[in-house]
């Protein structure tokens, strides 16, 4: 199974074991990783589980589609060029050993 | 704070979870019991009328939290029990079992339950209701043996269901009894548009019609009839006309409900030491804008369910915080995403953004100048744009509203709110 490492707000890292095909935000939920809210469930509606990508990892993921851009707009955080939804990032075999940072803030 | 001080909350869903997670947070180190009706763990609902019929979900993505929280944040639970009595001068809660669990604080989240359908023919297999995750199951696995369903009322449960059927195969009608859908919620404009994004995608929609009966043979559901006699084939049927708030307990312990139970912006009852949270609260809210919104609001939504239990949390913690979020919610239908901020009202200023024809746009509610409320299909941003508008009381002419060339995030820059007397700061 690939891993996820989370570095969260108060720096320390939590790794998790995904499950290919589900979502990186399904990983934090189901590792009890704190700082990912998750409202909506993961149908792209709240942006409170937003994260920074590794930048390494960025080009294996793909681009956020155009609902996920407008959410990011709203986010609580800061919005950078590495942020996305974790909702929206499906776990694949490439992405073992994939590291995201928790935000400080969702809402 | 000592052990032998436990916080016992009835009800194990959105609120009650939140509410424990956050009374941990905020360092309460007594014994947190939360007490559910359902064996399983609190979980989504959401997807139980969206990606649950149409096989997007499958049930082991639904837990809200891991087993690991729960025995990580000392919450323990009581599953498949019913909470019977509260015992308010003595502090202590009994279960349908027969144990009594004593408390130093009792929450109750209890929330709501379907409206039983009021005609005849509510029994005959094939007629559903949609509350729980076990519910939504059984109408998967009937669905998936039926080629046309009856849907019975037009809010926003019986909508997605529609959506949902029909996007695998099923061909529904939507029966409701007032003269348009959604009509508590949305003027209108917006239940003509979203009418129309049903009939297009083959969704019969029959409004203005009362329910005479559903009629069965062989003891299952095989048609609607209507008031006028019509009737409408279907191997199936959901119920979705409303919910009734689970009150009784704290009605019958002599704490005051009207419509759910009452509770001040941080969650009080009547009764000292007990608290509400969620869809069952009957909440005097203190306002989330300065446009005045202050009056009781008894909501049904995810992001009401949190913040009350944030509330009460900070109850708990001695440090009362009320709840002061501008409300929202959501609904997925077919590909539409309707987002809701803020509680529109029958005079309000309805004013369209963008364009109705290409499923992307915004309606605005002003009131007295001020952005109140907004809904919006397919526009996330704006959504999200929104619940900080309406915080921020954001001033809005009604032709800045509908000109989109008007950029809404400049109301934004500068102070929220402009003081009159301080022209200086209009940016």
């Amino acid at each position: 199974m690939p891993t996820i490492n989370f570095l969260l707000a108060d720096g320390t890292t939590r790794s998790v074991e995904a499950t290919t095909g589900r979502s990186v935000m399904e990983a934090a939920i189901h590792g009890n990783v704190r700082g990912i809210d998750a409202e909506c469930g993961g149908c792209c509606s709240c942006a409170t589980c937003h994260v920074y990508v590794d930048e390494s990892y960025l080009p294996l993921i793909p681009a956020a589609d155009e609902m996920e851009d407008e959410l990011l707009q709203g986010v609580a955080s800061e919005r950078r060029p590495e942020s996305r939804l974790s909702c929206q990032l499906i776990v694949s075999p490439a992405l073992d050993g994939l590291t995201v940072s928790v935000p400080e803030s969702q809402s | 704070m000592s052990s032998d001080s436990p916080l016992v909350i009835v009800g194990a869903s959105y609120a009650g979870l939140q509410l424990a997670a956050s009374a941990r947070e905020s360092g309460y180190c007594g014994r947190i019991v939360m007490v559910g009706e359902e064996e399983r763990l609190p979980y989504q609902r959401p997807p139980l009328s969206k990606g649950l019929l149409t096989g997007k979900s499958s049930v082991d993505m639904l837990p809200l939290r891991s087993d690991a929280f729960y025995r990580d944040s000392g919450i323990e639970t009581v599953l498949g029990r019913r909470a019977v009595r509260i015992d308010t001068s003595g502090r202590r809660l009994s279960l349908d079992d027969g144990q009594t669990l004593a408390y130093a604080w009792l929450a109750l989240t209890t929330g709501a339950r379907c409206r039983p359908l009021p005609v005849p023919g509510a029994e005959l297999a094939g007629v559903h209701m949609l509350r729980t995750l076990d519910e939504s199951l059984a109408l998967a696995a009937s669905a998936g043996q039926a080629k046309t369903a009856c849907v019975i009322g037009g809010g926003f449960i019986g909508l997605e269901v529609a959506a949902a059927l029909q996007a695998r195969g099923v061909r529904v009608t939507v029966v409701e009894a007032q003269s348009r859908l959604l009509a508590r919620s949305v003027p209108p404009i917006m239940s003509d548009y979203i009418r129309n994004a049903h009939e297009s995608r083959g969704v019969r929609i029959e409004t203005g019609r009362g329910l005479r009966s559903l009629r069965g043979e062989d003891g299952g559901v095989v048609a609607a009839e209507l008031a006028d006699g019509t009737a409408i084939p279907c191997e199936l049927a959901v119920v979705g006309i409303g919910v009734i708030p689970n009150d009784e307990l704290a009605r019958e312990a002599g704490i005051a409900v009207d419509n759910g139970i009452l509770v001040d912006a941080c969650g009080r009852t009547s009764s000292e030491r007990v608290l509400a949270a969620g869809d069952v609260a009957n909440m005097l809210h203190a306002g989330w804008g300065p446009d005045g919104a202050q009056g009781r609001y008894r909501f049904e939504s995810i992001q009401a369910a949190n913040d009350s239990a944030k509330a009460c949390a900070s109850v708990i913690a001695g440090h009362p915080a009320p709840c002061q979020s501008v409300p929202w919610f959501w609904s997925d239908q077919f590909n539409l995403k309707f987002q809701m901020a803020g509680v529109p009202q029958p005079a309000d200023q309805v004013v369209l953004r963008g364009s109705m024809d290409n499923d992307k746009f915004c309606l605005i509610y002003l009131r007295a100048g001020r952005v109140a409320a907004v809904h919006t299909v397919n526009r996330p941003a704006d959504h999200m744009l929104a619940r900080r508008l309406i915080a921020a009381g954001a001033k809005l002419s009604g032709e800045q509203a509908a000109d989109e060339q008007f950029d809404l995030k400049r109301l934004l820059a500068g102070p929220a709110v402009s003081p009159p007397a301080a022209p200086q700061s209009r940016a």
